[in-house]
């Protein structure tokens, strides 16, 4: 959305510079209180209201979850996960709001090849700048939360922006501000792991004796936080991340492999040049004229 | 609600039976979040399903559906064996200690006085025992043995918990844990609240699952304090208003009621609406009933209401039947009967049961008119649709007029929520196109059938021609004139008796209160329990104080709570006989010793002697009714009865099919069908993600739940061969639906009186107009009968049977 601006970023995507950054914010959080949401969708439908997005009108395939999964267009979603607690044999209904967890070392950010298409502002929150999008989806394998998808319609990825223009005039994100149980409270870091520190006590109170915060270091934290009742089994969540990291991949991609590949293009230029000096300009035959006129016809 | 949305945060225990407030009420649902976060409160779910309430509960137990009374009873069985009874709250406050006349009797399920033929009870031995001057009989030891309290007793021995697991299918153990902590609320310091809706109204006994709870509740002390009460969550924003308005058949505003054709006279429609006190010194505050009708008609019918001709009684209908409700509406227009009807803000092909019976009698009108502002199935219902409405247009000749409204932000007006409060609204946006206010239409219809009337006459135009219209615009009477016709004004002077230089109400004043109305034609009500709403003072609906004293929750300058900005009834009984508060922690009202005051406006006379005046002013006892007499037409106890359409017979019961009183039209007895054709209990429900059938037309929420389907168990798709997400059949005995399935660990078959009983649960918001997937509406289900007492339709329980297709038409 990039409505905050260049002295807001902390970090961009593919570049060496640092940003100015010379306006420090304050560290903000939404913190997200499982045990309190009824997945009545308010956020969902927030989201698309207010991000003025439009997703399609799907089908039921045996699940309360519309739709299936995140899209480009759906940029949170509610999964619903039925549990039966071994310990009680009762059944839970485990509802997890699902969407970007704005984590304080974006995968997403390191893994994107792309000068300036993924910024950090120093708030936390981790922003897609579509214009600088290439659409090469490397933000998902970045991700260790799965989160950004690539848009259909103009090949860009997208995903939640924790309303980044509402937060940047003193406002709430639009699921926060819809939903009618407070189980989304937004506010700084501090006063999020506070709340939820309260949260976990009340929790604890009801027999939940593992109640916890979910704020993974694995990703130096994140400023979309969960409360959980059962923070040693994060994965009964619709498959929430044990201990998320940022996968070794990006790390060797941007650094051996990055190197390596640089070196590979290089020689790739002088080889080319070669050619050309040695066997001569590539000729179009009529053949490929053929060719390409009749995969043109198809398309079309 | 007797108390009020903000009130639940309270409570200790929140009871949510007969509803899905999480589901339903997702606003209002915050307030049980408040209760939890701020008083540790503890929130139990009672369902068929595992809902999305049971999903934040901290206790769930299974219960089939129809079975509420079994279960409620049970409770107050454990509540008297286990002595969890606020004994000081009902030997003050309910008629425990009243004497019951002699044979007066139950047995085998029915109550003395029943005439199958009639499928209906002579009463008249369902009354107290009167004495000599003229009081009801009471022993205030509760030795006697026909004494309200040892016949309740009796009566709830039935329902152990053993009994309670055989009906219910609800585990004993899961029964016992529910009930004890129900239980402990019998505490002085402890408060219940119930939170209640379709769950239990849509039954064929759905009135006598309601007064199970209000009973428990009054034996547990919870009713009158501070997060207790009986809570309706009414389902639509303006329900409440509805029928506070009187939108009903058999009511006029204020809940004061139409007379019957054997009340010729305004003596003879009185003597049975006097309500002489039934115990000295009693409030009966419907003693009041002849201010509020006259000055009713005084607003209806202005100078034409004169003392002469009765202030117009007889321009009132009188009914022939006990109500034209709307099964019966139907059921007319089915018999050829009714020939055109307005169908204002509703959707009766979707809404209302039977929809095949519902299509063929709207086939048979001669003109419809459907006011809405969206296209709605009513107003299509002729239109052919494939196999989601399959009709021939060509052999309907019913002509339809379809008249576009405005929605609710579109125009001004109030609102009366669940809470009782009147709130005031402004538009928000100009209203598309051609759409025009309800107010509009109703005038300019009106207006003509007034001219037609006073050009051509008539048998009887007088009610029509003689309709008060003092509105500024004839053709456009604005919403404040009318809420000040129905907060209600001073018609001619009434001078003070003690001073006849000074008058105590002047003509052409708005009336502060109801308080001051009287029944010699000085004063003009539209709705008595409105007055207040529009005052010399203002428009009280528009008020927006969020002042709140002692952070009880009352919000007393928010908008305005009838009666009389009351935000919590009977609260006379938050406090001992004394007039003590029973818990200080939650103290309401309290008495000083020469008057009462406190948070709330006190429901009986600010000087009224705590030891003398009980709380329960409507009731001519002055107390509650454990024991209703003979106002409710299956019986002064509730009684467990199956649905029309149950998996097992009645085990306390086995003769008795459904509820004994529930009027049945002829044809559709025959359309029940039994267990051995459709094994399966079926219940219908609302979902989040929509309202009704408005937000289907909503882009956004057919996202969110794009596609009709059913919910089965896992146990149930494994017997049947149904995979989720497949396309199944289920059919009853009026209808068959294609549908998705949903199959679910939160639906389990239960045990009932030794049978496995599987639930199929049928969801009701799609129909074959709007932006979601086209779908059947449950209603091609449901069986046609309604409450015994107020005819709202049995969609809570009935038999399907179900089977895996291949796939169907989208």
């Amino acid at each position: 959305m990039a409505t905050l601006q260049s002295q807001d970023i902390v970090r961009r995507s593919a570049t060496t510079f640092t940003p100015p950054a010379a306006r420090h914010q304050i560290k903000v959080a939404k913190l997200i209180d499982v045990s309190k949401c009824i997945g009545c969708k308010a956020c969902q439908a927030a989201c698309l209201e207010w991000n003025n997005l439009r997703e399609d009108v799907g089908v039921n395939v045996g699940q309360y979850q519309n739709p299936h999964d995140l899209t480009a267009n759906s940029w949170t979603l509610m999964r619903f996960t039925e549990w039966v607690n071994p310990e009680t044999d009762n059944l839970e209904w485990l509802i997890r709001k699902d969407g970007c967890m704005h984590c304080e070392d974006p995968g997403c950010l390191k893994a994107c090849p792309s000068p300036g298409a993924i910024v950090q502002y120093s708030n936390g929150i981790v922003d897609f700048v579509s214009e600088n999008c290439i659409g090469c989806g490397y933000c998902i394998k970045g991700c260790p939360f799965n989160i950004p998808r690539i848009s259909k319609a103009d090949s860009k990825a997208y995903k939640c922006t924790l309303c980044v223009d509402r937060v940047s005039v003193g406002q709430a994100p639009a699921c926060a501000k819809s939903c009618p149980t407070q189980a989304i409270v937004f506010g700084t870091k501090e006063a999020m792991l506070e709340h939820a520190a309260g949260r976990v006590t009340d929790l604890k109170s009801r027999g939940y004796k593992n109640a916890g915060i979910y704020d993974p270091p694995g990703v130096g934290g994140t400023h979309v936080m969960y409360v959980l009742h059962h923070a040693d089994k994060p994965q009964i969540y619709a498959s929430l991340p044990n201990n998320p990291a940022i996968s070794p991949i990006v790390g060797l991609w941007k650094g051996t492999v990055k190197y390596a590949g640089m070196a590979a293009l290089g020689l790739m230029a002088v080889f080319g040049f070669m050619h050309h000096v040695v066997a001569g300009p590539n000729e179009v035959t009529e053949e490929d004229e053929e060719n390409a006129k009749k995969l043109k016809d198809a398309a079309e | 609600m007797t108390n009020g949305w903000n009130d639940i945060k309270n409570t200790d225990l929140v009871v949510i039976m007969g509803g899905n407030a999480a589901e339903a009420h997702p606003c209002g649902f915050k307030w049980v979040t408040e209760a939890k976060a701020h008083r540790g409160a503890k929130l139990v779910v009672v369902d068929p399903r595992f809902t999305r309430s049971a999903a934040v509960a901290d206790y769930y137990a299974p219960i089939r559906q129809g079975t509420d009374i079994a279960f409620l009873m049970g409770v107050i069985n454990y509540c008297i064996q286990n002595e969890k009874v606020q004994w000081d709250y009902v030997k003050a406050f309910t008629n425990a200690s009243y004497i019951v006349k002699e044979g007066f009797e139950y047995s085998d399920g029915l109550f003395t006085g029943y005439d199958e033929s009639r499928r209906d009870y002579n009463r008249s031995t369902w009354d107290y025992e009167f004495g000599a001057d003229g009081f009801a009989v009471v022993d205030e030891t509760l030795q006697n043995p026909r004494c309200v309290w040892n016949l309740l007793k009796k009566h709830v021995a039935t329902y152990t918990p053993e009994m309670v697991e055989r009906i219910c299918g609800t585990p004993k153990d899961k029964f016992v844990a529910v009930a004890k902590m129900i239980a402990e609320t019998s505490a002085k310091d402890k408060v219940m609240t119930s939170m209640y809706a379709l769950g239990w109204t849509q039954h064929s006994k759905g009135s006598q699952n309601i007064r199970g709870m209000a009973m428990l509740q009054l034996i547990l002390g919870n009713i009158g304090v501070r997060g207790g009460g009986m809570n309706a969550l009414r389902g639509h924003s303006n329900i409440q208003g509805l029928t506070d308005i009187g939108l009903m058949s058999n009511l006029i505003p204020g809940y004061l009621t139409l007379p019957t054709e054997r009340e010729a006279d305004i003596n003879a429609y009185m003597s049975t609406r006097g309500f002489r006190p039934q115990r000295p010194g009693q409030m009966s505050f419907w003693q009041n009933y002849k201010k509020f009708f006259v000055s009713f008609q005084k607003s209806m019918w202005g100078a034409a209401a004169t003392k002469d001709n009765d202030f117009a009684y007889d321009y009132l209908p009188k009914l022939d039947v006990p109500a034209y409700d709307v099964l019966r509406a139907f059921d007319l227009m089915h018999q050829g009967k009714m020939n055109g009807y307005f169908c204002q803000g509703f959707n009766p092909l979707l809404s209302f049961p039977n929809k095949r019976k519902l299509t063929a009698a709207l086939s048979k009108l001669k003109f419809l008119v459907v006011f809405d502002p969206l296209e709605t199935e009513t107003a299509r219902f002729w239109e052919n649709h494939g196999e989601f409405n399959d009709v021939n247009p060509a052999s309907i000749q019913t002509e339809v007029f379809q008249l576009p409204t405005t929605c609710f932000a579109e125009d001004e007006g109030s609102l009366t929520n669940s809470s009782r409060w009147i709130q005031w609204h402004w538009p928000a946006a100009e209203p598309p196109g051609e759409a025009k206010t309800d107010i509009w239409i109703m005038a300019q219809l009106h207006l003509k059938l007034k001219a037609m009337y006073r050009k051509d006459g008539g048998k009887f135009p007088d009610p029509i021609v003689n309709l008060h219209w003092p509105y500024r615009l004839p053709n456009d009477p604005q919403p404040e004139e009318i809420a000040r016709e129905l907060n209600g004004y001073v018609v001619e002077n009434v001078p003070d008796p003690n001073d006849a230089t000074k008058l105590v109400l002047e003509r052409g004043k708005q009336i502060p209160t109801f308080g001051v109305l009287r029944d010699d034609g000085s004063t003009a009500c539209g709705c008595w329990i409105y007055a207040g709403i529009y005052t010399e003072a203002g428009n009280m609906m528009a008020r927006r104080g969020t002042a709140d004293p002692g952070d009880t929750g009352a919000y007393s300058q928010w908008a305005f709570s009838w009666p009389a900005n009351r935000r919590i009834l009977y609260n006379r009984a938050s406090a001992d006989i004394n007039g003590k508060p029973w818990d200080e922690s939650r103290k309401l009202i309290w008495w000083n010793g020469t008057n009462w005051g406190g948070f709330d406006i006190p429901d009986i006379a600010p000087t009224a002697k705590p030891q003398d005046v009980g709380p329960f002013i409507m009731n001519p006892e002055g107390v509650s009714r454990l024991f209703t007499r003979g106002m409710m037409r299956d019986g002064p106890f509730p009684v467990h009865y199956e649905p029309f359409e149950s998996p097992i017979a009645n085990p306390i019961a086995p003769k008795v099919r459904g509820n004994p009183v529930a009027r049945v039209f002829r044809g559709d007895m025959e359309q029940f069908g039994d267990s051995k054709e459709f094994p399966y209990a079926a219940t219908s429900y609302r979902l989040t993600e929509h309202f009704h059938f408005w937000t289907k037309h909503v882009w956004v929420n057919a996202v969110l739940q794009p596609e009709f389907f059913v919910e089965i168990s896992e146990e149930l798709a494994k017997e049947k061969k149904i995979a989720s997400g497949g396309w199944v059949r289920v059919w009853s005995k009026r209808g068959s639906v294609k549908a998705k399935a949903v199959v679910t660990k939160r639906i389990r078959p239960l045990v009932c009186d030794g049978k496995t009983v599987h639930i199929v649960g049928i969801p009701i918001h799609w129909g074959f107009t709007g932006a979601a997937k086209k779908g059947f509406g449950a209603n091609m289900l449901t069986p046609f009968v309604g409450d015994a007492n107020i005819e709202t339709p049995e969609y809570k329980a009935f038999l399907v049977d179900v089977e895996p297709i291949a796939g169907a038409q989208v």
